[in-house]
C-alpha cells in the first residue's frame, strides 16, 4: 500500500496543475487553448471509444472480466484497441503490477476509509456524459481531481468506492448567475453564501458566480473584498465572481484593470436599465465596452430600456396601479427586446463579446438569436424562472405570492414563452442557463407592498434549475443529455475561462461531479427547499430528473436527499482574461477591421467661408482655414499641374464633372477639383 | 351643366383644362376617361364630357394620367451655418414640376432654443413668396420643454401641420434622450401628430467619429464609416419601440439601408404604425461613391444616414417599396455647391449634408421599380403621391384624380428616355448624385393648379404661385388602428386586500424611484379591513418550511390564472 501510494505520488511531478489544488490557477491550463482540454486528458489508459461508446453496450465487458481483459492485452483477437490500451498502460506512470493487486482490495475495502481516505474516490460503472460525447467509464479522484477516467482503472486501494449503476455521470453545473449578497435599501437577501451555496449543491450545481453590486460611487475593489471576504467564510461550493459596474467614470478604469489583473475577475456586468442609478448612457457604454474589450473580459449586460421604464412606472402609478400587476406592465418585453438590440449594435460596433444575462422574453431571446445569425459574437442567458414559468402569477390575487415573481426584466405574461427559450436553448441560440437566484423573503418583498417600483427584485431558481433543464427540455425530447451538459455547465465553463477545470469530467479537471438520475421525480415546494425564502415561484411543479449524488472537490456534498456540505470549504476560482470561446474570433476581426482612408489630392477649390459653429457634432480642428493655409507650401505638389483633365471641353462652361462609378484609370487619377 | 355651350368669360378660359383620352391611374385602379377641371379643381371625369366650349384641350393620347406626385420630405433654402441651400423654394419647386411632382413637403428647421412658431413664420412667408407648386411644412422639433410644447400644440391647432420630426441623431445638437423622445410621442398621440424620426444613434456616431478623425481619417469616406448601418437599424428599433409604447403612429424619414427597412418590415407586420421612407437617393445609388478619389463627387454624395455602401441596397428598398412594407418616397433633397461643401474638406464632420433628388425621383421609381417588373403602375400612384396625401390627411384632395381633387395631375410617358445630368437639371447644384443613369419613364406634361406647367419639357412656371396647404391632425390613415388600440389598452390593478404581514425595515438610501412612501404600515389603515379576518391561510407554520399548507395561497403554478367563483381570500398572514 505504501509502495504504491509513492507511486502515485510521482503523478504529483506531473504538470502542476494535475496536481496540488489549484492556487496557480487557470493561468497555465490556459496555455493548451480551449479545445485541446487538459494535457494528457485523452490518454487515458483505458478508454477504448469504440468499444465504450454509449449504444454499444453489448461490447462492454463486465466488471468482474476487467481484469482479464488488461491483462489479455497481448491476444491477438484484443486487436489495434486493445494494443493501444495496452500501450497506452504501460507508458502511463506509476501503472505497475503492484498496483494491478491494489485493484482487488478495492472491492472489500471499498466502503471504508474512514478518515482522510475521502479525498480519493472511484465512481465505477457510470455513464459519463460531456458536452461532447457520452461513454460508459469509471472516474477516479483523488484529491479533489480527477485523475483518471476509463474502464478497468487501477487505483489504489482502500478506496470508496460509488456504484453509480448504470447512471450519468456528469459535470457539476455552473450557475453564472447568482445575487446571494445583493443588499436592498440595506437589508441583505434571505439566502446568503452558506444557504446559497448549500441549495446549489443540492440541486447538482457544484459552483455559482455571484454578482457583486457596488453602489454607485462605492469602489469596485473593495465591494470585490467585501464580497469574497463573506463567500470565503460561508460557500460551501467553489465559487466566482462577476462585478458590476454603477457608474462610468476614470477611476473605475483603474479598478477594472486591477481586478483583471490582480483579482481573477473577467466579467463586469453593465446596466442599460434603473433609471438615475445604475444606468449607463449610449457614449458611457460604447466607452465601457471599448475598454472592457482591450481588458479581455465579457460584458455582461442587463438588458432593459431604463428611460421609458421610469416614463411608464409613473404613468402606470399615475394610473392607480401600485400592485406587483405594474411591475411587468411598467417593464413590457418590447423594452428587454430593445436593449437587447441595442447592446448587441453596440457590441458589434466596438467589436466587443456581449453576453445578455436574464433573458426573460421570446422578443429579446429572437433578437439575440438574429444577431448570431449575422455572426455577431453574443451570448444569451435565461434563468431558471424564465425556463419554467411565466408572468401571469403577477396577476394573484396573493399579494405576497405575486411579489415573489418580481423580477427584472419580468417574466412574461405570454404563458408560450418558457417553451420557446427552452426551444431556442436546446438549438444552441441561447447558451447558459443561470438562475439569478436572488431571494427576499416576503416581509422584504413588502417594502414594496404600496409601491411596485419597490418590491426588492429577485426570485429563487439556484436549487431548481438543473433539474427543471432536464424536465423541460430534455425529457420533452428538446435537447439531449449532451446539450444539457452544455447548457447546464460546459458552456459557462468555456465562456467564463474555466474550462475545462469546470464544466467537463476528463482527467486533471475538478472533481466536481454529479450522478444525475433522470427518473427521480420531486414536487417542488418551499417546505423542503434549501433556500430560506418562504415563497418557491415553482411551487407545486412536478420536476422530472435530479442529481442522485453530488461530489464537490471530490467530496461527497450532497447524498440521498441530504445535503452534507461544510460552511467555508468553497474556493474562489480566479478566472483569466482573454477566455478563447468568446475572444477567438474578436481577435481576428480586430485585424481584418482595419479601415483606411482614401488617399486623394488636396481639394483646391473654393471654400464657402462659415461662421464658426461653437455646437456643431464634434469639436474639432477648425473648419474654417481656407485651403491655402492647410497645404504644405515648400513642398512642391506633385499633383498640381497645369494640366486639367477636363482640357478645354465644350462644357467648361458648365463648371461639373459626371459621376460614373470609380473607375481607377491605369497609372492613376489626378483628383484635383478645378472648379474654375 | 348650366355653363354647357357659353364661350363668354373670356378671363377664366385659361382655368379651364380638358384632358382627353387618357388613361387614369389612381392607386387603386386603372381606366380610360378624359377629365375637365376647372378652377383648379377637377370638376368631371368620365367619357364624352359635356365641357363648355373654348376649353383648351390637351390630347393625351392613352397615355397615362396620374395624380401628381408629392414629395413629402425636401430641404428647400435650408440654412445651414449662415448660409442656405443653393436650391431656394422658386428653383427647388421648378425642379420639383420638372420631375412630375406637383407638391412639395419642406422641412421648418428652427434652431435648437428658437421658437418654432417663428421658424414656421419664416418658412411660411419663403414659401408663398416663391413657391412655384403647392407645399406643406413639417416641423422639426430640435428640443423640448413646454413652451416647445404649446408652440407644437398650437401649430396642429392653427397653423395646419400634423408632422413633426424628433432627431435621434446629432449629439449635443438636435439629438433628443429616450426620455424626451416618449414625452413628445405621447403628447403627438394625444394631439393627433405624426412622429417623424431621423433615426440614427447620436451617441454611438459621436464616439465613431471622434475615432476615424484619430485615425487619420478625413474625408468623405469616414462620414460613412463613423455611421455603420447598423446604427440606423438601432435608431429605427428603438423608435419603434417608443412609439408603440406611447401608441403613437411613427414616420421613418430616410430609409438608407437593408437593415433598417428589414426592421420597418418586421415591425409592420408586429403590427406597429409605422411607416417608412426611402429617399431617391436610397432607391437610386449606393454608397461606394464616398470613396471616390474626386474629393467634391464623394463630399456630393454625403448625406445622413448615408448612402449604404452596400451595392444591392437599392434594388432591396426598391422591392420594399414594391410590397408596401416601405410606404412613400421622399427626396430629402438638400444641395449645397460644392464651395458649401468643402467647408468640411479637412474634417467630414463638418460637411454639410443632403443630396438632390427632388427632379429625379418619379423617373428614378418608374425605372427601377415599375419597369423592372416589381411594382405595377397603381403602386407607382401609391408611393409617389397618394399614401404621402393620406399620411398627411390630404387626401383626397391631393393623391387622386376623382371629381374634387386638386387639378394636380401629370401625363406619364412610359417610353421617353433621358439621361441625367447635372448640365440639364433643374436645381442650382454643380453635381448630381444620379449623374450619367438613364432613366426611363418622365413627365410629358404636368398640370398644377389646373394650369400647365409643363409641357414637352418646357416649363411655364410662375414663382410664388404655390400656396399653403395646411394638414389637419388625427389623419385617419395613421390614426384609426391607433385610436382602437388606445380603447382596448386600459390597464386595471388587480383588486387585493392588503398586505397586512411584517415589512422589513430599510433605509431609503437608494435612488431608484422617488414615490409615495412605501413605509406605512397596515395599522394606518382607519377603516376596518373586511378582508381581514381571524383565519389565516397558512395556518400554523413551522419554523422550518414557513407556508405552503395544502390549501395554498400558491396554486399551482405554471397555469394560467383562474379567478374563483366568488373571489379568493388574498391575505398572507405569515405569522
Amino acid at each position: 500500500m505504501s509502495d504504491c501510494r509513492r507511486q502515485w505520488n510521482r503523478e504529483d511531478e506531473l504538470p502542476v496543475y494535475l496536481a496540488g489544488p489549484i492556487p496557480t490557477g487557470p493561468n497555465q491550463r490556459k496555455t493548451y487553448g480551449m479545445f485541446s482540454s487538459v494535457e494528457g486528458a485523452f490518454e487515458s489508459k483505458t478508454i477504448d471509444f469504440d468499444n465504450y461508446a454509449v449504444g454499444r453496450k453489448g461490447s462492454r465487458t463486465p466488471r468482474s472480466g476487467s481484469r482479464e481483459r488488461v491483462l489479455d492485452a497481448g491476444d491477438p483477437v484484443g486487436k489495434t484497441s486493445s494494443e493501444a490500451r495496452e500501450g497506452s498502460l504501460t507508458n502511463s506512470p506509476g501503472e505497475t503490477d503492484d498496483q494491478q493487486a491494489g485493484v482487488e482490495v478495492r472491492y472489500s475495502s471499498g466502503k471504508e476509509s474512514p478518515n482522510g481516505e475521502s479525498e480519493r474516490l472511484l465512481i465505477k460503472g457510470g455513464r459519463v456524459v460531456n458536452d461532447d460525447q457520452s461513454l460508459y467509464a469509471d472516474v477516479y479522484i483523488e484529491n479533489g481531481l480527477i485523475k483518471q477516467v476509463g474502464e478497468n482503472l487501477v487505483v489504489p486501494g482502500g478506496v470508496k468506492v460509488i456504484e453509480a449503476n448504470g447512471r450519468m455521470v456528469i459535470p457539476g453545473g455552473i450557475d453564472a448567475n447568482t445575487c446571494l449578497m445583493k443588499p436592498y435599501l440595506g437589508t441583505p437577501p434571505a439566502d446568503d453564501f452558506l444557504q446559497g451555496t448549500k441549495a446549489a449543491l443540492a440541486g447538482g450545481t457544484t459552483m455559482i458566480i455571484d454578482h457583486v453590486t457596488p453602489e454607485p460611487g462605492e469602489s469596485l475593489l473593495q465591494a470585490f473584498e467585501c464580497w469574497q471576504e463573506a463567500a470565503d467564510k460561508k460557500a460551501c461550493c467553489d465559487y466566482s465572481l462577476h462585478v458590476d459596474i454603477p457608474q462610468w467614470d476614470e477611476n473605475v478604469k483603474d479598478e477594472l484593470e486591477l481586478l483583471v489583473q490582480e483579482k481573477g475577475i473577467n466579467s463586469f456586468q453593465v446596466y442599460m436599465a434603473y433609471k438615475d442609478t445604475y444606468q449607463m448612457t449610449d457614449s458611457e457604454l460604447y466607452e465601457a465596452f471599448s475598454f472592457l474589450k482591450q481588458l479581455g473580459a465579457v460584458v455582461l449586460v442587463h438588458a432593459e430600456n431604463g428611460d421609458l421604464i421610469a416614463q411608464e412606472q409613473k404613468k402606470i402609478l399615475g394610473m392607480g396601479i401600485t400592485g406587483p400587476e405594474g411591475h411587468p406592465l411598467s417593464r413590457p418585453e418590447e423594452l428587454e427586446a430593445e436593449a437587447v438590440f441595442r447592446a448587441i449594435t453596440l457590441g458589434n460596433r466596438v467589436n466587443c463579446p456581449i453576453y445578455i444575462t436574464k433573458v426573460m422574453s421570446k422578443s429579446a431571446a429572437d433578437t439575440i438569436s438574429q444577431a448570431r445569425r449575422k455572426g455577431y459574437v453574443v451570448f444569451g442567458e435565461p434563468i431558471t424562472a424564465s425556463l419554467v414559468t411565466d408572468g401571469s402569477h403577477y396577476w394573484s390575487k396573493n399579494w405576497a405570492k405575486a411579489a415573489a415573481y418580481v423580477t427584472s426584466p419580468p417574466l412574461s405574461p405570454d404563458p408560450t414563452t418558457p417553451d420557446h427559450l427552452n426551444t431556442l436553448l436546446a438549438c444552441g441560440d441561447l447558451q447558459v442557463v443561470g438562475s439569478a437566484h436572488c431571494a427576499y423573503s416576503t416581509s422584504q418583498k413588502a417594502i414594496g407592498k404600496d409601491d411596485f417600483t419597490l418590491i426588492p427584485e429577485g426570485t429563487n431558481g439556484v436549487e431548481e434549475r438543473m433539474g427543471f433543464v432536464w424536465d423541460k427540455a430534455v425529457a420533452m425530447g428538446k435537447m439531449d443529455e449532451n446539450q444539457f451538459v452544455a447548457v447546464t455547465s460546459t458552456n459557462a465553463a468555456k465562456i467564463f475561462n474555466l474550462y475545462p477545470c469546470k464544466g467537463r469530467i476528463a482527467v486533471g479537471s475538478d472533481a466536481d461531479i454529479v450522478i444525475w438520475d433522470p427518473n427521480s421525480t420531486k414536487t417542488i415546494t418551499a417546505k423542503l427547499q434549501q433556500s430560506a425564502s418562504e415563497y418557491n415561484i415553482f411551487e407545486g411543479m412536478e420536476c422530472r430528473g435530479g442529481p442522485a449524488l453530488v461530489l464537490s472537490h471530490g467530496r461527497v456534498v450532497y447524498e440521498e436527499g441530504k445535503v452534507q456540505a461544510q460552511q467555508g470549504t468553497g474556493r474562489f476560482i480566479p478566472r483569466k482574461h482573454f477566455p478563447d470561446y468568446v475572444y477567438q474570433r474578436i481577435k481576428v476581426r480586430n485585424q481584418a477591421k482595419n479601415q483606411q482612408g482614401v488617399i486623394r489630392g488636396l481639394y483646391d477649390g473654393p471654400v464657402y467661408d462659415v461662421v464658426p459653429t461653437q455646437t456643431y457634432i464634434t469639436p474639432s480642428p477648425s473648419a474654417r482655414t481656407s485651403p491655402t493655409s492647410h497645404q504644405p507650401p515648400p513642398i512642391r505638389n506633385l499633383h498640381q499641374s497645369n494640366f486639367s483633365l477636363s482640357g478645354s471641353q465644350i462644357d467648361d462652361i458648365v463648371p461639373r464633372r459626371s459621376g460614373q462609378r470609380i473607375v481607377a484609370p491605369p497609372g492613376g487619377r489626378s483628383n484635383i477639383t478645378s472648379l474654375g | 351643366m348650366s355653363y354647357q355651350g357659353k364661350k363668354n368669360i373670356p378671363k377664366i378660359t385659361s382655368e379651364r383644362l380638358l384632358v382627353k383620352g387618357g388613361r387614369i391611374v389612381n392607386d387603386d385602379q386603372s381606366f380610360h376617361a378624359d377629365i375637365y377641371m376647372e378652377d383648379g379643381i377637377i370638376k368631371q371625369i368620365g367619357d364624352n364630357l359635356i365641357v363648355p366650349g373654348g376649353v383648351k384641350t390637351v390630347e393625351a393620347n392613352g397615355k397615362m394620367v396620374i395624380p401628381g406626385g408629392i414629395d413629402i420630405h425636401t430641404h428647400f433654402q435650408m440654412p445651414y451655418r449662415g448660409t442656405t441651400t443653393v436650391d431656394d423654394f422658386a428653383q427647388g419647386s421648378k425642379a420639383a414640376l420638372a420631375g412630375g411632382t406637383t407638391m412639395i413637403v419642406d422641412h421648418v428647421i428652427p434652431d435648437p432654443g428658437c421658437s418654432l412658431m417663428e421658424a414656421y413664420d419664416q418658412w411660411r412667408q419663403r414659401g408663398d413668396e416663391k413657391s412655384c407648386c403647392d407645399y406643406s411644412l413639417h416641423v422639426d422639433i430640435t428640443h423640448w420643454n413646454d413652451s416647445v410644447k404649446q408652440e407644437v400644440e398650437s401649430l396642429i391647432k392653427e397653423k395646419g401641420v400634423n408632422s413633426f420630426q424628433v432627431y435621434m441623431a446629432y449629439k449635443d445638437y438636435y439629438q433628443m434622450s429616450n426620455s424626451e423622445l416618449y414625452d413628445i410621442f405621447s403628447f403627438l398621440a394625444e394631439r393627433g401628430g405624426i412622429a417623424e424620426v431621423h433615426a440614427e444613434n447620436g451617441e454611438i456616431i459621436a464616439e465613431e467619429q471622434a475615432r476615424m478623425l484619430q485615425m487619420g481619417i478625413t474625408g468623405p469616406e469616414g462620414h460613412v464609416l463613423s455611421r455603420p448601418e447598423e446604427l440606423e437599424a438601432e435608431a429605427v428599433f428603438r423608435a419603434i419601440t417608443i412609439a408603440s409604447q406611447t401608441n403613437c403612429p411613427l414616420y421613418v424619414t430616410r430609409v438608407m439601408s437593408k437593415s433598417a427597412a428589414d426592421i420597418i418590415s418586421q415591425a409592420r407586420k408586429r403590427g406597429n404604425v409605422v411607416f417608412g421612407e426611402p429617399i431617391t437617393a436610397s432607391l437610386g445609388t449606393d454608397g461606394t461613391h464616398y470613396w471616390s478619389k474626386n474629393w467634391a463627387k464623394a463630399a456630393s454624395f454625403v448625406t445622413s444616414p448615408p448612402l449604404s455602401p452596400d451595392p444591392t441596397t437599392p434594388d432591396y428598398l426598391n422591392t420594399m417599396l414594391s410590397s408596401g412594407d416601405l410606404s412613400v418616397t421622399g427626396s430629402a433633397h438638400c444641395t449645397f455647391s460644392v464651395a458649401q461643401k468643402a467647408i468640411g474638406k479637412d474634417d467630414f464632420t463638418q460637411i454639410p449634408e443632403g443630396v438632390n433628388g427632388v427632379e429625379e425621383r418619379m423617373s428614378l421609381i418608374w425605372d427601377k421599380a415599375v419597369t423592372t417588373g416589381k411594382m405595377d403602375e397603381n403602386m407607382f400612384v401609391a408611393v409617389t403621391s397618394t399614401n404621402a396625401a393620406k399620411i398627411l390627411n390630404l387626401y383626397p384632395r391631393k393623391g387622386r384624380i376623382a371629381v374634387g381633387s386638386d387639378a394636380d395631375l401629370v401625363i406619364w410617358d412610359t417610353d421617353s428616355i433621358r439621361t441625367i445630368t447635372a448640365k440639364t437639371h433643374n436645381s442650382a447644384a454643380e453635381y448630381n448624385i444620379f449623374e450619367g443613369m438613364e432613366l426611363r419613364g418622365a413627365p410629358q406634361a404636368v398640370i398644377c393648379q389646373g394650369k400647365i406647367v409643363v409641357e414637352d419639357g418646357t416649363l411655364h412656371v410662375v414663382s410664388g404661385v404655390g400656396r399653403f396647404i395646411p394638414c389637419s391632425a388625427f389623419p385617419d390613415f395613421a390614426y384609426k388602428r391607433i385610436k382602437a388600440r388606445k380603447q382596448l389598452a386600459v390597464l386595471r390593478a388587480v383588486p387585493r386586500g392588503m398586505y397586512d404581514g411584517p415589512v422589513s425595515e430599510f433605509s431609503m438610501s437608494r435612488g431608484g424611484t422617488p414615490s409615495a412612501s412605501a413605509r406605512t404600515s397596515p395599522t394606518k389603515q382607519p377603516s376596518r379591513n373586511l378582508h381581514h379576518s381571524g383565519f389565516s391561510l397558512a395556518g400554523n407554520p413551522a419554523q422550518c418550511g414557513p407556508t405552503i399548507p395544502d390549501d395554498i395561497p400558491i396554486r399551482p403554478a405554471g397555469r394560467r390564472i383562474v379567478v374563483p367563483p366568488g373571489g379568493r381570500s388574498n391575505i398572507t398572514s405569515l405569522s
